[in-house]
C-alpha cells in the first residue's frame, strides 16, 4: 500500500494557482523527494498532506488518512519539520525532546533520539545557544521522537553551509534504514539527487518530471558541443552527438586541421533540472 | 488527562525558564507594591495604605499574568511557528488551552501568595480572613484575563509589538481602573472610562474580598461585568485566533 497517494491536486490563493493537479504516490519506506524553485507550490502541496491547509479539489490519501479529516491515530504516526519554526528558548535540548515525547502514546527514548540527531553533546544546552545547524538537528530529533510512520522534511538543509548540510543528510539517510518513509522538499538539486529515492520536479504547481534522480538524468535532453572555428565561437545542441561529432571530425580529418578547443558536454541533473523549470517560463 | 498534565507542566517550565515572562509579568506587580507602599502612608479607603494597594495590585498581577502574560506569548508562539509544530503532535487544541489556563491559574495562585507574603514581611498587612472568596476571585481573574488575552493575541499581529501593544493597554488600564491606587480623585470622564474596563470590576471584588471581608457574593455586578469581558475574549478568540504565523 502507498504511504502517500495523491490525484489531482489543486489549490489556488485567490487568483494565484499554487498546486494545479498533480498526482504522485509514496510507497512504504521510500524517500521522496519534491524538487522545485521557490513558489513551484511544494510547501504548499506537503502542508497539504500534513493537515495544514485545506484543498480545492482533489483525493489524498496519506497513511490511509484524508488529512483534512484525520484519525484519532494520524497524528501519531506522522513527523514534521516546518520550513520555519523555533521553540522556546529557555528550554534544554533533553527538554524539548522530553516536551515532544510526551504528547505522543509510544514516544521513543528520549536519549537515544538526542543520540541519533548527534546533539548528546549539547543536551543540556538551551535552545538559543545552539547553531543554524543543531537547530536543525533538534527540529528533526523533535519530529522522530514520536517515532512516526511518515516524516515530512521541508527545505531541511535551507541556509547550511557545506559541513552542515553533509551532516543532515547524513541524518536523512539514516531515516531510511529506520523504515521511514520521508517526503522531502527542496530547491537544491543534488539534495534531491543524493537523498531521493524518486523526485518530482515541480513547477507552476505541476509535476514536470518523476523518477529516479538516474531517470531524469538520462532522459533525451541535448548533449553540447563547442569547439571553434576561424577565431569563433559555435555551439551546438544535439540529441545525436555520435553523428554529429563524427560528421565535424572526419571534415577536419580531410581538411588537416585540428578542431580547436572541442568540449562535449553531457547534461548533468542541475541542466536538465534547469531546462524543466524553465521551459515555457516567458 | 495525562496529556493535560503533561501540558500544564510543559507550560510551567517554559514561564518559570523564560526571563522576560517570569520577571516582567510575575516580578512586577510584587516590585510595584513594594514601591508603591513605601511611598503611600496612612489610610486610602479607611484601612492602611499598604492593605488597600495590596488588593489593588492582586488585580493588577492578573491583568500582568494573565492577561499581558498569555497574549504576549501566545503572539510569540504564533509567530515563530511554535503553535503550527504543536498542532502536528497528537496534542488536542482544546487540551493547550485548557493547560495554558490552567498553568495561568496556577502562576497567579502562586503571585498572590508571594504579595500576601510580601505585604506581611514588610508592611505587616494581615493574611485574608475569607481564604475561599479570595481564591474564587483569584481563579474568576485568571480565567476572564486569560480569555481576554487569548483574544487580544488574534488582534495582535506582529511579535515584536506584541510588548507595546499590551503595555499601551494594561498600564492605562491599571490608573483609570484603581488597580496602582484609588481613582477618586481623578477628573469625572477619566472615572467613566475606568467604569467600563474589566480591571475596575477585579479591583472592586479584590477590594471586598480583602478589605472589606466580605464573601465574592456581596458583588454579583462585578462579577457578571468580569464574565462578560471574559465572554467576549472567548468570542474575539473564536474568530481571530490564528495558529499559524502571518505569510511574509
Amino acid at each position: 500500500m502507498s504511504a502517500i497517494s495523491v490525484r489531482g491536486l489543486r489549490k489556488s490563493y485567490g487568483p494565484l494557482v499554487a498546486v494545479d493537479g498533480i498526482d504522485f504516490d509514496i510507497e512504504e519506506g521510500e524517500v521522496f523527494g519534491l524538487l522545485g524553485p521557490n513558489g513551484a507550490g511544494k510547501t504548499t502541496t506537503v502542508e497539504i498532506l500534513e493537515g495544514y491547509r485545506s484543498r480545492d479539489a482533489g483525493e489524498v490519501s496519506v497513511l490511509g488518512n484524508d488529512p483534512e479529516r484525520p484519525g484519532p491515530k494520524f497524528r501519531q504516526r506522522i513527523g514534521v519539520v516546518l520550513q520555519q519554526a523555533q521553540l522556546w528558548q529557555n528550554v534544554t535540548v533533553r527538554e524539548a525532546h522530553s516536551i515532544f515525547a510526551g504528547y505522543y502514546e509510544r514516544p521513543r527514548n528520549v536519549d537515544e533520539v538526542v543520540e541519533l540527531v548527534g546533539l548528546t553533546e549539547k543536551r543540556d544546552a538551551t535552545v538559543k545557544t545552539l547553531s543554524g545547524g543543531q537547530k536543525r538537528r533538534l527540529d528533526l530529533g523533535i519530529a522522530l521522537v514520536g517515532d512516526p510512520d511518515l516524516v515530512f522534511l521541508d527545505e531541511p538543509t535551507t541556509g547550511f553551509d557545506p559541513a552542515a548540510r553533509r551532516a543532515a543528510w547524513e541524518m536523512i539517510r539514516s531515516l531510511r534504514s529506520l523504515g521511514k518513509t520521508v517526503l522531502l522538499t527542496t530547491h537544491y538539486l543534488d539534495e534531491a539527487e543524493h537523498l531521493a529515492d524518486r523526485v518530482a520536479v515541480l513547477r507552476n504547481g505541476r509535476i514536470v518530471r518523476v523518477g529516479t534522480p538516474r531517470e531524469l538524468t538520462s532522459a533525451d535532453l541535448e548533449v553540447e558541443i563547442r569547439y571553434r572555428r576561424n577565431g569563433e565561437e559555435l555551439l551546438v545542441r544535439t540529441t545525436e552527438p555520435t553523428r554529429l561529432l563524427h560528421e565535424l571530425t572526419s571534415e577536419a580529418l580531410a581538411r588537416g586541421e585540428e578542431i580547436e578547443q572541442l568540449e562535449v558536454r553531457r547534461p548533468t541533473l542541475e541542466d536538465v533540472y534547469l531546462a524543466l523549470v524553465e521551459e515555457q517560463d516567458e | 488527562m495525562r496529556l493535560f498534565l503533561h501540558q500544564v507542566r510543559v507550560e510551567q517550565l517554559v514561564y518559570w525558564r523564560s526571563r522576560e515572562s517570569a520577571v516582567f509579568t510575575f516580578i512586577f506587580p510584587l516590585m510595584l507594591f513594594l514601591l508603591l507602599g513605601s511611598v503611600y502612608s496612612g489610610h486610602i479607603y479607611g484601612v492602611p495604605a499598604s492593605q488597600a494597594l495590596l488588593a489593588a495590585l492582586l488585580a493588577y498581577g492578573c491583568a500582568m499574568v494573565a492577561f499581558a502574560g498569555i497574549a504576549i506569548s501566545l503572539v510569540l508562539r504564533r509567530e515563530q511557528a511554535i503553535l503550527k509544530r504543536l498542532r502536528a503532535t497528537p496534542l488536542p487544541p482544546v487540551t493547550y488551552v485548557t493547560a495554558l489556563l490552567a498553568s495561568t491559574i496556577v502562576v497567579f495562585v502562586l503571585e498572590t501568595i508571594a504579595l500576601f507574603a510580601l505585604g506581611r514581611v514588610v508592611f505587616g498587612t494581615p493574611f485574608p480572613s475569607r481564604i475561599g472568596s479570595v481564591a474564587a476571585v483569584v481563579v474568576l481573574g485568571a480565567v476572564c484575563f486569560s480569555a481576554l488575552g487569548i483574544g487580544l493575541s488574534g488582534l495582535i499581529r506582529s511579535g515584536e509589538g506584541s510588548s507595546a501593544v499590551v503595555n499601551l493597554i494594561v498600564l492605562p488600564m491599571s490608573f483609570l481602573t484603581g488597580a496602582f491606587g484609588p481613582t477618586h480623585h481623578y477628573p469625572r470622564f477619566l472615572r467613566a472610562i475606568g467604569d467600563v474596563l474589566p480591571l475596575k470590576y477585579l479591583v472592586d471584588l479584590s477590594n471586598a474580598v480583602y478589605l472589606h471581608k466580605h464573601a465574592v457574593w456581596s458583588k454579583p455586578g462585578a462579577i457578571g461585568v468580569l464574565l462578560a469581558w471574559g465572554v467576549a475574549g472567548v468570542v474575539v478568540a473564536a474568530f481571530k485566533f490564528r495558529w499559524e504565523p502571518r505569510e511574509g
